[in-house]
């Protein structure tokens, strides 16, 4: 699991890397070429991108005629959610203890 | 859907107390309660201080998260990094008045691993981390 772990936080470190996944995210599937229309860095640049992206298994990709289309993975986060609800229920621990220093606070 | 995946990358805590801004402030930025609620610490509210949040070492970490100060808004906003294991993040409480008190958030967003052979977490995982998390808290209270 830990390898998982790294493999996503690796992955979604680069912030190209990153907006290209948010972008496939909020508009949906999209071909190469109109990711690179708006990606500010060339098309190999984003083929690279989106092949790492695959190999983590944040994306899949569809062939259709001379094009491939791209889509996000949302399942393959479920390590971060995991991640993002243990660091919630820890938060919520520390704001329990907080709540019991402010009450002793008053007196 | 597509707001989801934004948000898995940050964490967000919030709650209603029935305390001024300023008597909340006081708990998130004095050392000595800091520590009661929190960890042990040498934080000063001074915006580029860098300071030490400790726990007790653990087999395999030792117990030290790294933090910086970014924001010092007194009874408003206070905000530090916050790193661990080599994963960076960085935690941002907001204080806003309320009728009855204070509506407290905290913020804990942006995750950047450092370079692959420096990755601690590639040998210890965030399982582990959390789960002695989760030992050192019950040994607590």
């Amino acid at each position: 699991m830990p390898n998982t772990h790294d493999v996503l936080f690796r992955t979604l470190a680069d912030p190209t890397r990153r907006a290209i996944f948010e972008r496939l995210c909020h508009e949906g599937e999209q071909t190469v070429a109109a990711l690179t229309a708006r990606a500010g860095v060339s098309q190999p640049a984003v083929s690279k991108h989106l092949g790492v992206l695959r190999k983590a298994g944040l994306v899949r990709d569809r062939h259709e005629g001379r094009q491939t289309h791209y889509s996000a993975q949302l399942g393959a986060l479920a390590p971060l959610i995991d991640w993002t609800s243990q660091m919630t229920g820890f938060w919520q621990r520390k704001f329990d203890a907080l709540e019991d220093l402010l009450k002793r606070m008053d007196q | 859907m597509n707001k989801q995946a934004g948000e898995t990358l940050s964490v967000v805590v919030e709650r209603e107390l029935p305390y001024p801004p300023e008597k909340i402030w006081r708990a998130l930025t004095q050392p000595h309660l800091i520590a009661e609620w929190l960890m042990k610490n040498d934080f000063a509210p001074v915006v580029g201080h860098q300071f030490s949040l400790r726990m007790d070492p653990q087999p395999n970490w030792n117990g030290v998260i790294d933090c910086q100060v970014l924001v010092v808004e007194p009874n408003k906003t206070l905000s530090y990094t916050w790193g661990a294991l080599g994963l960076e993040s960085a935690v941002t409480f907001t204080l806003t008045p309320t009728h009855t008190g204070t509506h407290l958030r905290m913020e804990q967003t942006g995750f950047r691993p450092d370079q692959p052979q420096n990755y601690q977490g590639a040998k210890y995982g965030w399982q582990k981390f959390f789960a002695n998390l989760e030992q050192v808290l019950a040994r607590t209270e």
